[in-house]
């Protein structure tokens, strides 16, 4: 371990943990609402911040006019996601419902692709691109201060990210709508029982799925680019929502900036093998979950066990 | 549905009921059938021969997870990484070890169930879309250990050159050679798979998929069972991996990949789960409609010319996505089940049921 390395790329690791909160949010609101695990989260993402790009750069909209707009593509497209294709499954096994978001995943791949092409490409910037923060810290290690260089958009992304976590978490603890998509998250019939309409529920869910994800797209394009290949991304997501707890709104922050501490914590290392590991480590860190704690840290226990 | 027999066909010994082929001219009609396929680099197109070629090494794959997915229930999305393991496994025993194709491929098949096995450990504890998280993690776990182990033997990111396997001394280097190899690794499995499945083994499975408590108390042992079938389906897919790899001539991590494991589940599904018929009926299905994509990609590319240079990229998964979502919505026991209606209703002609 590089001692002299590490608080720095635990900070950069954290940061980046903001966006994987972010995708693992999306995917916590369709389960939470559905118990449907949505695999087609990354494309969902791909497609959103594929559209945010055209808008601003291929149609000339300002930011303010083309995030909105896109945003709101985003919501109609999961809208639209749940009653085509997630509605005719209800009521079918894991297995299908499971190989129906894979099939979605790969149709919106094919279809960002055919729309978009492959190319990398430039996302424009949305926070001015200034002078990296310098926070020197009071800590000393091998007789040098320790001085943490933080990039801006890092650390903006990551202040977006939390208060977009935030606020779906507001929303569900303090709005009528929050509250009924809580009551379908306990239990369906009861849900419909009292009246509820668990399908706009469940379209509600798929919608600001759709806004979540296209929101971590577009932080995510304007640190690092643009490509196809932003839908993968999302794959480190699926080990912070099982670590944080598929059902937990909290959890998912705990476990995107867990996820993220811990990529940053094994790039400090001096070892190239162990610095390399670092892109599997979340799915090190899910096979750890899998078999000690399935529920995750703040999931309710509700595993179906053998 | 209750067995449908056609008129005047009587059950008189259990080996006769028992029997998969149970008359004169289906036997005549098989032979006829592996000979016209045998026979096929004689009097068919190269592209056809390949085509052909390439659908029986895949279909190898897709009855392991039928045996995984379909008979036990058990979710897999790393099928292609046992793939990887297999690949590797003969490659290396041929470039290393010296040893004869025909060794080296079993001992594949061995090697990659071996691997199966322990991603299939955590099936003990969780099921359903937990376990699909777990074989995923092999999705990525497996292709990261090539590239960044032993990067003396296993070459990192650079992958292997693959030597092309030779078997009595003929050296199989051309798809029209090929072929004789994948069909005849094809047969083999298919017998098996398909007697794998009405034995005690394939009983105990489809216990576990329909009832795993229910299957407990009936005494399968649930854990041994379900290694089992990991182990089978692992098995299928170092096969197949190794078949593909000797094939290719080239190996890398990045050969088999996570889009392999869901087209291989797709063809799967697109087949009929728990069906012998349904691996071969699926992946033929699913292989024609990516080259559909093939052929329909210049055409494409007209309406759109901004991305026309990957359009066909582009319309593969599409094709795919769209294919598998409609069987999921309106025939989700697959195409196994549609022939089964089919050949129904004409024994029940002219009645309707």
């Amino acid at each position: 371990m590089n001692w002299q390395l590490l608080p720095q790329f635990a900070v950069s690791g954290l940061l980046a943990g903001g966006p994987i909160a972010l995708m693992a949010l999306g995917l916590v609101l369709i389960f939470k609402a559905s118990y449907i695990f949505n695999f087609a989260q990354g494309q969902m993402m791909l497609l959103g911040t594929l559209v945010t790009w055209w808008l601003a750069v291929e149609r000339g909209l300002p930011m303010w006019a083309a995030i909105p707009l896109a945003l709101a593509f985003s919501a109609l497209l999961g809208l639209a996601i749940e009653r085509v294709a997630l509605r005719p499954m209800t009521g079918q096994p894991l297995l299908a419902i499971i190989l129906m978001t894979l099939a979605l995943g790969q149709a919106l791949q094919g279809l960002s692709l055919l729309l978009f092409g492959g190319a990398q490409r430039n996302f424009p910037q949305l926070f001015a691109a200034g002078n990296p923060y310098r926070i020197v810290t009071p800590w000393v290690i091998n007789e040098r201060q320790v001085i943490l260089i933080l990039k801006q958009n890092l650390v903006w992304s990551f202040v977006v990210a939390i208060v977009g976590v935030a606020l779906i978490a507001l929303l569900f603890q303090f709005t009528r709508t929050g509250l009924a998509m809580r009551a379908t998250s306990e239990d369906h019939e009861l849900a419909q029982g009292i009246g509820l309409r668990i399908n706009r529920i469940f379209g509600i869910s798929w919608a600001l799925a759709g806004v979540v994800a296209t929101t971590g797209g577009i932080l995510l394009a304007t640190s690092s680019g643009l490509d196809v290949s932003l839908s993968i991304v999302v794959l480190a997501a699926f080990p912070a929502v099982l670590l944080g707890g598929l059902d937990s709104i909290p959890g998912v922050i705990v476990g995107g900036l867990l996820i993220g501490l811990s990529q940053g914590a094994v790039s400090a290392s001096k070892v190239q093998l162990v610095r390399n590991a670092a892109e599997i480590v979340p799915y090190i860190v899910l096979m750890i979950v899998l078999l000690i704690r399935p529920e995750g840290l703040f999931g309710r226990k509700r595993v179906e066990r053998i | 549905m209750a067995v449908l027999r056609p008129a005047g066909e009587f059950d008189q010994s259990y080996a006769y009921d028992m029997a998969t082929i149970r008359r004169r001219w289906q036997w005549i009609a098989l032979g006829l059938f592996l000979l016209a396929l045998y026979a096929l680099p004689l009097y068919a197109s190269p592209s056809l021969v390949s085509f052909v070629n390439r659908a029986a090494m895949t279909i190898v794959a897709v009855q392991g997870l039928n045996i995984l997915t379909g008979y036990t229930g058990q979710i897999s999305l790393g099928q292609a990484a046992f793939m990887t393991t297999g690949g590797y496994i003969s490659a290396l025993l041929m470039i290393h070890a010296g040893l004869p194709f025909l060794l080296a491929l079993p001992l594949a098949a061995l090697g990659a169930g071996l691997v199966g096995l322990i991603f299939g450990l955590p099936s003990l504890r969780v099921k359903g879309f937990y376990l699909a998280m777990s074989t995923l993690a092999a999705q990525f776990i497996i292709p990261w250990f090539v590239r960044n182990a032993f990067p003396k033997v296993l070459n990192g990111t650079q992958g292997l050159n693959v030597p092309p396997p030779e078997v009595l001394g003929i050296v199989f280097n051309a798809p029209t050679r090929y072929l004789y190899l994948s069909l005849s690794v094809l047969v083999v499995t298919t017998v098996v798979a398909h007697n794998v499945a009405r034995s005690r083994l394939g009983r105990a499975l489809v216990a576990i998929r329909d009832q795993d408590l229910a299957a407990e108390l009936l005494g399968i042992n649930l854990f041994k069972y379900k290694l089992q079938a990991f182990f089978l389906a692992a098995v299928y897919a170092g096969l197949s991996g190794s078949l593909f790899a000797h094939h290719l001539r080239h190996l890398n991590s990045e050969t088999f990949n996570l889009t392999d494991s869901v087209l291989l589940m797709g063809m799967l599904v697109v087949g009929g789960l728990g069906t012998s018929l349904g691996p071969i009926l699926g992946t033929v299905l699913v292989l024609l409609i990516l080259e559909l994509a093939t052929v329909a990609g210049p055409t494409v590319a007209t309406i759109f010319p901004g991305t026309a240079a990957s359009t066909v990229q582009a319309l593969r998964p599409l094709f795919f996505g769209v294919v598998l979502m409609l069987f999921l919505i309106f025939e989700p026991r697959g195409l196994a089940h549609r022939w089964k209606l089919m050949k129904a209703a004409w024994r029940l002609r002219p009645f309707s049921h």
